[in-house]
């Protein structure tokens, strides 16, 4: 039995190699992770069902990121949830309130941010490599080597980074940054610290994910059934609980293929090896040699009679 | 026989009337470039977080690289497939593809917040072999290049022999003079390596503009999100090419007052119906397997630019053309070829601006005035510079006749080409 199982393992191994030569693939394309590497990597599980819209944590991310300075009480400004607002150079974070028209009274927050995907369509998408997916589940943003051409923005299927469009010098890409300098030191993000109901919870993806379907497991009335980002576009650190369709957080909604498979498949297939273009130069060049010949022999011809 | 025909430089005043509207626009241009540069983004222009790209890079970059594809398409049917006779039309569409190329790069350094690190590609340390903007990138970068050296023949022929620089510097013309026959001797033993180079470079990235949007699944209107977005991209791209090339050869006959060469014009564009025809079956076809034909009879602004640029863009030049008699005309000939340039152009601003629809976007893109007269600028220089180096290096070709016609050509109906008898003293 035992050694049954191990020799198809092995053909099993070995058929897998086989395909993943053959076929480019993702896990060829983004070769740096593996669905292990994910599940150790850290993410945040944002209950909305336990958020009351304190908007604590978008202070705390003003704090910590050093953005634009506001008056005292605009993190008290409850107004705000009368418009839906997204992600922007100067929060990177925004609580909306959930426009669930069925229940009137009750109303329920949910915050919007970069979602740190495993797969990120803005990592693919980078041209010069400045955007990148840590370790630890980070996207973040090298401000040395970007050129700002804002492909990243068009990939981004959350419609999350912002720009700078108003520094003619040095444009920044901003998004949030996962408290990168925090979660290196084993410190939670700062939102979530500033969290007062916890609504937020911070740790490793893995663990995060059964914590999640425990919840809805022990109170299915009041979950709906499905935890956001799990699955996902290939999943996302950053992960969703909700009493309603997640579009009501602007969480809009996704298959669980990778955004980047698409693109990096018909690339590395174009590319691979250098072969077609190769193949295609040779071809060139024997029909422009052969034609050429061809005339070359009709004008000695033409000559001699 | 086609030596006959010789690129000449042209006999005529620069400053035309029509140069010197074309130079007021580009000074419009030029001062809407500076203020850009120094108030930024945000100030110049109309781009915002939902809408990142606007029409300097769906106009300037991925239409203009599409317009210039009669480079490669001449390349490959005079160069590579031995047509020679269309010969006569290569060093314009050269000219052409080079100036548009490089017009392509000013567009772009426009619209990149960080433009001085335009460069970063090139550094291994930077490359991204995941992002189609880097293939993009580098073939265009390979390609320009490849220009310069397949135009550089003429301008050895122009000054090979007659160095005379000025001033201080002339003691360097005899040093410039071997330069250019060195180059020469070299540069003509090589120069099929680069055409063939520039053919293969000219698929990979016309066709890799397509796949760029490809990485935007839940942002693209099903009318034009499909994974052959790259085939429809080429296929449309050398279809663009020839029709391209007999705009321009009309335009500046017109413009020269020469004979327009309508017998090889009419020749060229009787691959320009089949090439449509492929491109147009491909096009419906994936639309019907994707079951996406719905979407047309939405009547909202996706499906009536859809229906235009595939109407006017690419049915009707494709009737016109199919008949032998109305490519004969060069009224007709115009008026497709318009038509097809029309029809791609609007193509990219679909595919990068009116497919475009970000799930959460509160309102919509229109292009800024400084946005319009940036790119209205960027064209009207790029055929400035044109004409000043038609009239100035060998790039038309001319028959003895095609000289001096005191008619402009373009109202002229089914004309048989330059008669042979009238040029047959040349040589």
């Amino acid at each position: 039995m035992n050694k049954d199982r191990r020799s198809f393992l092995k053909v099993s191994t070995a058929v897998t190699a086989a395909t993943a030569s053959l076929v480019p693939s993702v896990s060829e394309a983004s070769n740096d992770y593996c669905q292990e590497h994910f599940d150790n990597a850290f993410g945040v599980l944002v209950d909305t069902t336990v958020c009351v819209g304190c908007r604590n944590c978008e202070l705390a991310c003003n704090q910590q990121n050093e953005l634009s300075e506001q008056p005292d009480d605009h993190f008290s400004d409850k107004s705000v949830f009368d418009s839906r607002r997204r992600p922007s150079v100067e929060s990177f974070t925004v609580v909306n309130s959930s426009h669930d028209s069925e229940s009137s009274d009750h109303e329920s927050y949910g915050k919007i941010q970069c979602m740190h995907c495993n797969y990120p369509a803005c990592v693919s998408a980078c041209i010069v490599g400045a955007l990148t997916k840590c370790g630890h589940g980070v996207v973040s943003w090298d401000a040395w080597k970007c050129i700002g051409c804002r492909y990243c923005m068009v990939a981004c299927p959350f419609q999350i980074p912002a720009y700078e469009y108003k520094e003619p010098l040095e444009p920044r890409v901003m998004k949030c940054t996962f408290c990168y300098d925090r979660v290196h030191d084993n410190k939670k993000p700062a939102c979530v610290e500033s969290c007062p109901v916890e609504a937020l919870t911070f740790g490793k993806r893995k663990d995060l994910i059964k914590l999640a379907h425990s919840r809805i497991e022990s109170n299915p009335d009041n979950y709906y059934d499905h935890v956001y980002g799990e699955k996902e576009i290939g999943g996302t650190s950053w992960m969703y609980l909700a009493s309603t369709d997640f579009i009501n957080y602007d969480l809009p909604k996704l298959k669980e293929e990778q955004i980047p498979q698409m693109t990096e498949t018909i690339q590395h297939g174009i590319f691979k090896s250098f072969l077609p273009p190769l193949a295609l130069y040779g071809f060139l060049g024997l029909v422009m040699h052969s034609i050429r010949q061809d005339k070359k022999k009709e004008a000695e011809n033409n000559e001699q009679s | 026989m086609n030596n006959l025909e010789v690129p000449t430089s042209i006999d005529a005043r620069f400053f035309s009337k029509g140069a010197i509207i074309l130079s007021f626009l580009t000074l419009v241009g030029v001062l809407g470039y500076i203020y850009r540069l120094v108030y930024g983004l945000d100030a110049a222009t109309n781009l915002d977080n939902q809408f990142p790209w606007g029409i300097w890079i769906s106009v300037d970059v991925a239409s203009g690289v599409a317009l210039a594809a009669g480079g490669f398409t001449t390349a490959a049917l005079a160069d590579i497939f031995h047509r020679s006779k269309y010969h006569s039309l290569t060093r314009p569409a050269l000219l052409t593809a080079m100036l548009g190329y490089t017009f392509v790069v000013v567009g772009l350094l426009a619209d990149l917040g960080r433009y001085y690190n335009v460069w970063h590609p090139v550094l291994p340390s930077m490359w991204q072999g995941n992002s189609v903007l880097f293939e993009v990138g580098l073939c265009v970068m390979i390609y320009l290049t490849i220009l310069y050296v397949e135009f550089f023949p003429i301008v050895i022929e122009k000054f090979l022999g007659h160095v005379n620089l000025p001033g201080v510097l002339a003691k360097y013309n005899s040093l410039v003079e071997s330069f250019l026959k060195i180059s020469k001797r070299t540069l003509y033993r090589m120069l099929s390596l680069f055409i063939i180079a520039g053919v293969v470079l000219s698929c990979l990235h016309q066709s890799s503009l397509g796949t760029l949007m490809v990485i935007a699944p839940y942002k693209m209107h099903p009318l034009w999100y499909t994974p052959i977005l790259p085939l429809l991209f080429l296929l449309s791209a050398i279809s663009v090419g020839f029709p391209m090339v007999i705009f321009e050869s009309i335009l500046s006959s017109w413009s020269f007052k020469l004979k327009p060469e309508t017998k090889t014009l009419a020749s060229i564009a009787k691959y320009t119906p089949i090439l449509l025809f492929i491109y147009l079956s491909v096009k419906i076809g994936d639309l019907a397997i994707r079951n996406s034909l719905g979407y047309l009879a939405e009547m909202n602004i996706q499906s009536i630019s859809f229906i235009i640029e595939i109407g006017i863009g690419v049915i009707i030049p494709m009737l016109i053309l199919f008949q032998r008699t109305k490519r004969y005309s060069i009224k007709y000939l115009l008026i497709s070829a318009s038509c097809i340039i029309f029809g791609i152009l609007l193509n990219r601003i679909n595919v990068f601006l009116i497919a475009y629809t970000p799930p959460f976007s509160t309102g919509y893109y229109f292009p800024s005035f400084i946005e319009i007269a940036v790119t209205v600028g960027l064209m009207s220089g790029l055929i400035l510079i044109y004409r000043f180096m038609v009239i100035h290096l060998p790039v038309i070709s001319m028959h003895v006749d095609r000289r001096r016609s005191d008619r402009p050509g373009v109202k002229s109906d089914i004309v048989s080409g330059p008669s042979k008898s009238a040029s047959t003293k040349k040589g």
